[in-house]
């Protein structure tokens, strides 16, 4: 307890704050129980599965007033989620690789239906073979979907993410479903430092509206949701979710910059990290973004000016955000983990990258990484390496116009 | 309000349409009929949630809806799931006091055979088994009809569908119906009913007791289609009898596992006039209508088993 006189002063000062030990699956429960959810239908999968655990186990010990809807499949679990949220109540669900993959048509089905659903993704890598570890196929395969998506990189960001994540939305000129990720194992599983916020500070930084805000099942006020679009309305409708994913943007920046001036911890589109004088930049997205830093470290030990960007909101993608950060660079990166099997480059994050640069007509020597796969671990080593290779690229001026998957097992050599 | 207390006559029908004409049904449509008659009874406070067929497509052309209650469609095979979702979703609103308590909202959920036998068998027997508050009213007209007369798990022995044509090699749909009251039963819910539009009184009382229902329920209605069974348009009620008649369709009412015939048939039609009446029928030879009479025989026995009375007799000499 402090001893020193308390004078009142004008400005309030951030309260210090208790740092618990959490996991990422904890902080996602810790989230929902915050944001005060009223329905969580969740089908358990690996890694995903301590977020449904510790929910279940917050309401059984009524910490949480929530219906828990065991749902027997992730199918339904969307379905629960979406028509939950269609009746007014806010909705939370979570999931990972096949059971992402098994919800598919309905995402699709959230976002046209302007359902403000939230969910946690544990990322894990698709079958087959198959595979419980960490990579972001699944949030990859997700990009047309409709939905706002946000990547985490540690503990605490999958928690401010997902607060962030209500307020945004349900935000009137959104209307849109959120995607947070937390990358499977290394976050959801691996305990780090958290500072939760009190429930109170939650629930007035995304309060929860009155129940007509928005067009819900209410025998009141009767509408029909699901209509039949045929194709003299369906192209309108898309448009119009078009432009709330756009206009999105400004909710997306407004609820990060609020967020930093309530608990200290602004948030933006992008984070760039020693990016002021970089000759050289990695771009990447998730846990991984640590593991560049580690390595931007490094070289800057040794003299090379290193940098590295880390999107963390990918949909919609930050490409004003992003060109701009890469201005002044030589070279550019991108360290995929996930393939888009024969795309123009294999990495999806890559193309987003290099589409941002090319229509501003930026023209730079870039290459595309592709590691860590199915979990496969990534060394600074290896991100070192990647780096020398774009001084290489900044020196001949030249692109790496096929993608070059790391750390492989073969005759050839660690780079196929 | 939706009713509590079962009619003895037509004229106890509530006269306000909640399903209103304009719909893009076929003429003669029986699963119109029959969402005219259910929304009558559910009346203002019921939400309903419909799964992709028939019903929801001619129904829901934007800018129009036939519907006057909120209604909600996401899939074709996630009915149960999406009810289940909108039932939580009134519990929690109604626990934390954004929904007046004493407020009775019923859940009703709409699918035809497609959604309910076939592809929403999962999401149904989900909803069933956590014991959700949820109507759920199955319109079967045997067939996938909304997407042009293709067989489903629900299509009768013998009966021509567009993926069971009749041919050279082969005649029709050669395996028996699957029985989703069976399935329901298994799963030991409160209120399970058959119903058919040829019998209204019956089935409107078989929909309020259903509606009445704290828990799941199940009532799977008999939806002749035009088209799809190639019935003249005028014909829908009269052959939607003749399966009563025949044994073809009984009328159950299964309330807390306990079955009983609602409406008993002293002696039974020969199979032949449902059979003849209907052009997804008409290749069929004596000895197949033969089979198909040993088969409702043997259903018949089994349900006079069940109910434990001779609830429908033998067939008419």
């Amino acid at each position: 307890m402090a001893l020193v006189e308390e004078k009142p002063r004008e400005e309030q000062l951030p309260t210090r704050r208790r740092k618990i030990a959490a996991t990422g699956a904890d902080a996602a429960a810790y989230a929902v129980r915050d944001a005060d959810v009223d329905v969580v239908a969740v089908y358990p999968i690996t890694p995903q599965a301590p977020i449904a655990e510790n929910i279940a186990q917050m309401i059984a010990d009524g910490e949480l007033d929530a219906e828990l809807i065991h749902v027997e499949s992730e199918h339904s679990a969307m379905s629960a989620s979406v028509a939950a949220a269609a009746t007014g109540a806010r909705a939370f669900t979570a999931t990972s690789s096949q059971g992402l993959a098994l919800m598919y048509e309905i995402l699709y089905i959230a976002s046209g239906l302007r359902q403000p659903v939230v969910m946690a993704l544990a990322t894990r890598a698709y079958s087959a073979p198959i595979n419980i570890w960490n990579d972001y196929a699944d949030a990859m395969s997700m990009r047309d979907t409709g939905w706002i998506e946000i990547f985490s990189e540690n503990v605490q960001e999958v928690y401010d993410n997902l607060v962030q994540a209500f307020r945004i939305a349900e935000h009137p000129d959104v209307l849109l479903p959120v995607v947070v990720t937390l990358d499977g194992y290394i976050l959801s599983h691996t305990t780090e430092a958290l500072e939760p916020l009190d429930r109170e500070e939650v629930l007035s930084f995304a309060p929860k509206r009155p129940r007509g805000y928005r067009p819900v099942l209410d025998p009141d006020h009767p509408v029909t949701i699901g209509v039949l679009g045929a194709p003299n309305w369906y192209q309108e409708i898309k448009v119009q979710q078009a432009l709330a994913m756009r206009e999105s943007r400004r909710v997306i920046e407004e609820a990060g910059k609020e967020f930093g001036k309530r608990y200290g911890r602004e948030y933006g589109f992008i984070e760039p990290y020693y990016m002021d004088d970089a000759e050289v930049a990695i771009v990447t997205l998730g846990a991984t973004s640590s593991l560049v830093k580690a390595a931007v470290n490094r070289l800057r030990e040794q003299g090379v000016r290193a940098g590295m960007v880390k999107i963390r909101v990918f949909r919609p993608f930050p490409a004003e955000e992003l060109a701009k950060a890469l201005e002044n660079v030589s070279a550019v990166g991108v360290l995929d983990r996930a393939v888009s099997f024969g795309g123009a480059l294999e990495g999806p994050l890559a193309m987003e990258v290099l589409t941002t640069l090319a229509v501003r007509g930026i023209v730079k020597p870039t290459i595309s990484f592709i590691h860590g796969l199915g979990g496969r671990d990534i060394f600074v080593k290896d991100v070192v390496e990647m780096y020398q290779k774009l001084l290489e690229a900044a020196k001949s001026g030249k692109s790496v116009t096929r993608t070059l998957f790391y750390g492989v097992k073969s005759r050839r050599g660690h780079i196929v | 309000m939706a009713l509590t207390k079962p009619i003895k006559s037509l004229w106890e029908i509530p006269r306000e349409e909640r399903f209103v004409g304009g719909h893009a049904a076929c003429q003669g449509c029986g699963a119109a009929l029959v969402l005219r008659h259910l929304t009558k009874v559910v009346g203002k406070d019921a939400i309903i949630v419909n799964a992709t067929g028939c019903m929801e497509v001619i129904s829901t052309l934007f800018p129009r809806t036939a519907w006057r209650n909120p209604w909600l469609h996401l899939a074709f095979e996630n009915a149960g799931a999406a009810a289940s979702g909108v039932e939580a979703a009134l519990k929690a609103l109604q626990r934390k006091g954004v929904i007046d308590k004493n407020r009775y909202i019923k859940v009703v959920a709409i699918a035809g055979d497609g959604g309910t036998f076939d592809i929403g068998l999962q999401s149904l027997s989900g909803m069933l088994e956590r014991g959700h508050d949820v109507m759920y009213v199955v319109y079967d007209n045997e067939a996938y009809m909304n997407t042009g007369i293709q067989r489903s798990g629900a299509t009768p022995y013998g009966a021509w569908t567009t993926t069971t044509p009749v041919g050279k090699k082969f005649r029709g749909e050669w395996r028996p119906k699957k029985d989703i009251v069976g399935i329901a039963y298994a799963h030991r819910i409160p209120y399970i009913a058959t119903a058919n539009p040829a019998y209204p009184i019956d089935m409107i009382n078989k929909f309020i007791k259903a509606y009445n229902t704290r828990g799941p329920s199940l009532v799977h209605v008999l939806t002749p289609c035009t088209p799809g069974w190639r019935i003249p348009e005028s014909k829908t009620i009269e052959v939607a009898k003749l399966a009563v008649q025949t044994g073809m369709w009984v009328l159950l009412e299964i309330e807390n596992g306990k079955p009983k015939v609602t409406v008993k048939i002293r002696r039974r039609k020969p199979v032949r006039e449902y059979l003849k009446m209907q052009g997804r029928f008409r290749h069929l030879k004596d000895e197949d209508i033969k089979k198909i009479q040993e088969l409702v025989d043997k259903y018949v026995e089994e349900i006079n088993r069940w109910v434990g009375e001779e609830a429908i007799g033998p067939v008419e000499e």
